[in-house]
């Protein structure tokens, strides 16, 4: 198997500052729009034929591009981590295909995949220093010995654990242990980097530091990373693009902004932030404008991408900070009153009633940008944001 | 509720002088033997004064070093072939613990709870059948055969408390399976394979029933000799053979537990 392992700048010897610079500088660079890693028709069925049998993962189609950083996202047990072990070879897959970089890799073991995986606990090896750990995979591909130690050494500094190189694991703090499993992946060049929930052993400030160092390492080293996370915020904050799974099946594919603008479903709309969930029937549909009759709220308007048929039911979708409050009672506007309110620091949450919903609406610290602030008891008009609204089909 | 109900038995009067009482009585025999080992009088009951005469006999008498060196010899082959055939047994039982795992388990951990003399006799009777003549070789197999689930039982805890997804770093960074064995789960079981082995040479060393029923006339271990010398009379020496091999068996033991202390901490 051809890999590209990263060759030393010819120009300037790599010093601990230059490393990282060399590294990115002698990057094959991949196509910009080609294809990473594919799934077509995939299925993954454990204990099929018997009657535990249970459906982890049903007809998943995915693209993921290259130099792309791709989160697979969804709540526990969604089936995430068992794409990400079928693309890193730990699984088998029951039906379909599984390509990286062209490849059908569908039935290869882990060890002959271009890919490398940081594991949820690292998986470090217990008996090797860290610069053995680092130094493993590419023993395992044959390297010479002078530039394994090389690459090893770029690889300390890129993670800035140079001064931990003669340690073992088990005297190092949990962040370290995850810059050393990162090295580890990282040097042997995988195509794609596989990371299994890495953050979630962390603590809250770590977690964040992390993730600005992730996504930089990844812009450095222009390889492929699929992230595995259950956490929303995290996925936002770091992704090109983001799949978001839920029992097993692909809800929806895009950049962050779309699946927090533009979600399709209601389980992407309720997961990927907050959201108000309301039901809603359709009363007449003109060009791609629906008029929508909402139970105890009167008509409200909204854009629909999809067809509709007047009278069917549909799902509407707002942002707890996309609702507006206004003072008192103002014509055809939807009132509510204030049920509770919760003082956030940054921001004020308003938890309404408006005839059988309960909403939540949330302001930035409540009166500035001239909105007022309300007390439990005060009724209210709801204004909505233009383009606020999302109908949803499922 | 456990800690509590521990507080009331401890504080049961009379707890604190039956547990010296345990302590001595499984003491007391020991440190008598080991004492009057080093007795200048032929007598173990009588006090005659300090000597190191009967280490003397003991190291110059041949038939003694003959079945001490035998014993030696079988327990380390015994030993080692035992955790070869153990650490093979435990990777399959705790890989497979879907696929039967339990059972081979199970199945290789009864001889432990099965009466030695049943065991002994079986051995017997088998080489018998099979007609193989007694003497060394029939010892070497009959250890090596009751060595193995007490070799079995540590390896399989040490391979328990590794983490199973280190095989599977392994694999991701392009170590073949025969790769992965020999660079990450071999080196990390090895506190396991020392204190398996340790076990199974101690058990062979002492072993004094299966032995007896499967030894042939020309082959003797040491515990069978010392065996042979009571029905002469109870003379020191046979105390300072136990005392040696008492020295030699803690010494085993401490090493074994010393071992599992570090591997626990990894």
């Amino acid at each position: 198997m051809q890999r590209a392992i990263i060759e030393p700048n010819p120009t300037s010897p790599a010093d601990s500052k230059a490393a990282s610079a060399a590294m990115s500088g002698s990057l094959p660079m991949q196509h910009p729009n080609s294809v990473a890693a594919e799934v077509r028709s995939l299925c993954k069925t454990y204990n099929a034929g018997t009657p535990r049998a249970h459906e982890a993962l049903k007809d998943v189609n995915l693209s993921i591009r290259a130099n792309e950083f791709f989160t697979l996202l969804g709540p526990s047990g969604c089936g995430k981590t068992t794409l990400l072990r079928i693309l890193g070879g730990f699984e088998m897959l029951t039906s379909g295909v599984c390509r990286i970089f062209g490849e059908d890799v569908s039935r290869l073991p882990p060890e002959a995949r271009p890919v490398n995986t940081v594991f949820q606990q690292y998986a470090l090896f217990p008996h090797m220093t860290v610069r053995r750990n680092i130094a493993f995979g590419l023993e395992m591909l044959g390297k010479p010995k002078a530039e394994v130690e090389r690459t090893v050494d770029r690889m300390l500094d890129l993670v800035h654990m140079r001064e931990y190189a003669d340690r073992r694991p088990d005297t190092m703090s949990g962040g370290q242990r995850q810059r050393v499993a990162l090295a580890r992946a990282l040097a042997p060049q995988p195509k794609l980097l596989l990371l299994d929930e890495p953050l979630s052993a962390l603590d809250l400030k770590l977690r964040q530091k992390m993730r600005l160092e992730l996504k930089s390492l990844q812009r450095e080293t222009g390889i492929t990373f699929v992230f595995v996370t259950h956490d929303q915020e995290e996925a936002l904050a770091m992704s090109d693009r983001v799949a978001v799974i839920s029992n097993g099946r692909l809800q929806q594919v895009g950049t962050p902004e779309d699946i927090y603008e533009q979600p399709q479903s209601r389980f992407v709309a309720d997961f990927i932030g907050e959201s108000n969930l309301v039901e809603a029937r359709v009363a007449r549909c003109i060009g791609g404008e629906a008029a929508l009759d909402v139970e105890g709220f009167g008509q409200v308007h909204a854009p629909v991408a999809q067809r509709v048929e007047v009278g069917q039911k549909v799902w509407l979708s707002i942002r707890p900070e996309r609702l507006v409050l206004g003072a008192g009672h103002s014509d055809g506007q939807a009132t509510a009153s204030i049920a509770d309110r919760t003082y956030l620091g940054n921001a004020v949450e308003y938890h309404l009633r408006a005839g059988e919903h309960a909403l939540t609406a949330r302001s930035p610290r409540g009166g500035l940008r001239g909105r007022q602030d309300f007390a439990p008891g005060d009724a209210v008009s709801l204004g909505f944001e233009p383009g606020s609204i999302k109908v949803l089909l499922s | 509720m456990s800690t509590a109900r521990l507080r009331d038995l401890r504080v049961f009067p009379g707890f604190g002088l039956l547990s010296v009482g345990c302590v001595v009585f499984l003491y007391a025999p020991i440190v008598v033997l080991a004492l009057y080992s080093f007795n200048d009088g032929r007598s173990v009951t009588r006090w005659a004064g300090f000597s190191l005469r009967w280490y003397q006999t003991v190291f110059a008498n041949q038939n003694i070093q003959t079945a001490a060196l035998n014993s030696v010899v079988i327990a380390i082959i015994a030993a080692t072939v035992a955790t070869v055939f153990a650490l093979g047994a435990a990777i399959a039982t705790v890989n497979r613990k879907k696929g039967g795992g339990e059972g081979a388990h199970v199945v290789l951990t009864f001889p432990l709870m099965v009466p030695e003399i049943v065991t002994a006799v079986a051995s017997l009777v088998f080489f018998v059948a099979v007609g193989i003549s007694l003497g060394f070789a029939t010892i070497l197999i009959a250890h090596i055969v009751f060595c193995i689930p007490f070799a079995y039982l540590p390896i399989k805890a040490r391979l328990e408390s590794m983490d199973e997804t280190l095989p599977s770093a392994a694999a991701d960074l392009y170590a073949s399976p025969a790769r992965a064995f020999l660079r990450i789960t071999l080196p990390l079981l090895v506190p396991g394979l020392v204190s398996g082995w340790l076990l199974a040479f101690i058990i062979s060393l002492d072993d004094f029933i299966i032995t007896a029923l499967v030894a042939g006339p020309g082959a003797t271990t040491l515990p069978l000799h010392i065996y042979g010398m009571l029905r002469l009379g109870m003379t020191p020496e046979v105390n300072a053979i136990s005392t040696l091999m008492l020295a030699a068996s803690t010494v085993l033991v401490l090493l074994s537990g010393l071992l599992g202390q570090v591997g626990r901490k990894h």
